[in-house]
């Protein structure tokens, strides 16, 4: 029963878009060189927004695991970072060093809330998150909704800062994009997506159904806290209301669903997108939110794939494409009980 | 059990489940030998599907233990259960649709079967191609119409690698040309040394597969021998006839 047949991973369309991204990252890296200091710190806001998105994607798109909780651990990595620099680590250490916290405070979360299905899940992370906000008010440290900063980044000079946050949140981004389109395109991400698609039919091919998921919770939480630290050595100061705000998570699900949720391209292309709107009408208050509402309200009835999963419908475009393509040689696609007709229509889309 | 000869492969001894009052499964006591292709027969409401779920897993029996290859696996879930090579497939089928039919199998393949990504390949193909399922390989699962699906959560459980498999109402709703295909397939996993437990309602499909039948009613085995001889038990033309489907 041995079939002669090709599994496609990438195109050459992918291949090149790998060489693509390698280009991109090079170019990012050298780019404050010519970019002015207000431009550097709008491009590390869009590493962050990357971060944010491709991470929720990951956790909602891929895994099922839809959260309006996002902001628990976007806050937490900020928070940590504050406590560490304050015993003393250093300011850049603790951005990564509470990242690293909030993934291992994660995973107890996670022992009682996977065990939570869709809204109960959605609704129960947005619980614990405001749940934490108000313990971290209850800290000395933080003086309620006064707040406090980053002090300790203070003995460098601003530039230095900059250019360090800069490098930082392009490494952090191009490293954590690279462990999560690792792991959604290895068996792993197999198992994410069909726990999505059918966690009890998973479970009777042998998934392991609890122990995937909460990987990708702690990996979304420890994501999302890298991107809560770096957000706060962009901004140096400290206010719980500002982090533990549900609408990072409602930026969060504009990006991915705008973008095209399920797809590992979307969530990059939709917080290009974001940031692209935010740099245009982020001045303009009120106007700006229900602009932001009205897109994503557009998008869901007209496009629901998002954009880029429509264009990968349409035009069959992968770039960064986590899926299988079986390719027959022609004898084996029309022999059996296959139709080659079909055969044929799904070339196309592929 | 009279009907289970050396080299059992699976036991069960006093199961019962209930949901609430409603006692689904009272009582049953079910064991098959490794060689054994054994089908299941019994009005609507019997309790054949919810023997196939405590079996294969899905849920705990309310009492009772069950032995696969010898070992105690009443505590185990249905993921430990498939890896030891006890599967089932789903009367109402269950593909991840939004993955492409070969993916549905290559998680089985990888998971289930826990091979090596060359090797969970070629097992998710040869399980595409037994089942006819080769030219749709690359289709979304849910845009494949009922006699895909089904076909589909059959390669899909074949890629687990079972030493048992447990089909629930395989072919419900297909042609008889669709059944006698359908036929053939299971035929060949017989030649694959595959046990079969097997619950169909088209019982003359059953019949050309099974060398034993069962018949449950109300939560209880009432036949259980030569397939011949169970449908002419007086009790089981009650079941069907005189007692009507409940």
């Amino acid at each position: 029963m041995s079939v002669s047949a090709v599994i496609e991973r990438g195109t050459a369309a992918s291949r090149a878009a790998g060489i693509g991204i390698a280009a991109i990252v090079v170019l990012l890296a050298v780019a404050p060189q010519f970019l002015s200091a207000g431009m550097v710190d709008r491009m590390t806001a869009l590493f962050i927004y990357v971060i944010l998105a491709a991470m929720w994607n990951a956790l909602a798109g891929f895994g099922g695991l839809v959260s309006v909780g996002q902001q628990l651990f976007f806050g937490l990595g900020a928070y940590f970072a504050i406590r560490l620099a304050n015993a003393g680590l250093n300011p850049f250490v603790s951005l990564f060093v509470s990242a690293i916290v909030v993934g291992a405070v994660s995973w107890p979360i996670s022992l009682f809330m996977l065990r939570l299905k869709n809204g109960e899940f959605a609704i129960g992370m947005w619980v614990i998150a405001a749940l934490t906000h108000l313990l971290v008010n209850l800290d000395r440290l933080i003086q309620g909704e006064t707040g406090t900063s980053l002090i300790s980044l203070n003995v460098y000079d601003a530039s230095t800062r900059r250019l360090t946050i800069y490098w930082l949140a392009l490494a952090s981004m191009t490293a954590l994009l690279a462990i999560l389109f690792g792991l959604l395109r290895g068996s792993t991400g197999a198992a994410i997506r069909a726990i999505r698609d059918n966690e009890d039919a998973a479970a009777s091919v042998g998934v392991r159904v609890t122990g995937t998921k909460r990987l990708l919770f702690v990996l979304a939480a420890f994501g999302i806290g890298v991107a809560g630290a770096l957000w706060l050595a962009t901004a140096i100061t400290f206010q719980p209301k500002t982090y533990f705000n549900v609408q990072w998570t409602a930026y969060m699900i504009f990006m991915v669903l705008v973008g095209g949720i399920g797809t590992f391209e979307g969530a990059i292309l939709g917080a290009l997108l974001f940031f692209l709107i935010e740099t245009w009408f982020g001045g303009t208050g009120v106007w700006y939110l229900i602009g932001l509402g009205a897109t994503a309200l557009v998008f869901s009835l007209f496009l629901p794939r998002g954009l880029w999963g429509t264009l990968e419908e349409r035009f069959g475009w992968r770039l960064l494409s986590v899926g299988y393509r079986v390719r027959l040689p022609a004898d084996e696609a029309t022999g059996g009980a296959a139709l080659p007709a079909n055969t044929t229509t799904h070339r196309e889309k592929a | 059990m009279t009907h289970a000869p050396d080299g059992t492969i699976l036991s069960a001894a006093g199961i019962q489940k209930r949901f609430g009052a409603l006692v689904v499964l009272d009582d049953i006591d079910f064991a098959m030998g490794a060689d054994e292709a054994v089908g299941i027969v019994g009005p609507n409401g019997a309790g054949k599907t919810t023997l196939l779920s405590v079996l294969s897993g899905a849920y705990p029996p309310s009492a009772g233990t069950i032995a696969f290859k010898g070992d105690d696996v009443t505590a185990l879930p249905a993921t430990q259960r498939c890896r030891l090579g006890l599967v089932r497939t789903h009367q109402v089928p269950k593909p991840f649709g939004g993955m492409t039919a070969f993916e549905n199998v290559f998680v089985a393949a990888s998971h289930g079967a826990g091979l090596g990504r060359d090797e969970a390949y070629e097992e998710a193909l040869g399980s595409l191609k037994l089942c006819g399922m080769l030219g749709v390989a690359n289709r979304r699962a849910e845009t494949l119409g009922l006699l895909d699906r089904k076909r589909l959560e059959l390669a899909r459980a074949l890629a687990a690698r079972p030493t048992l498999l447990l089909l629930d109402e395989i072919g419900g709703g297909l042609t008889d040309g669709e059944a006698g295909e359908l036929v053939e397939t299971i035929r060949e996993l017989r030649h694959r040394k595959i046990s079969i437990v097997w619950i169909e309602h088209i019982v003359h499909i059953l019949l050309q597969v099974a060398e034993r039948l069962i018949c449950m009613d109300a939560g209880k085995i009432i036949a259980d021998g030569e397939p011949q001889a169970v449908m002419a038990d007086p009790q089981v033309i009650s079941a069907y006839l005189g007692g009507g489907p409940k």
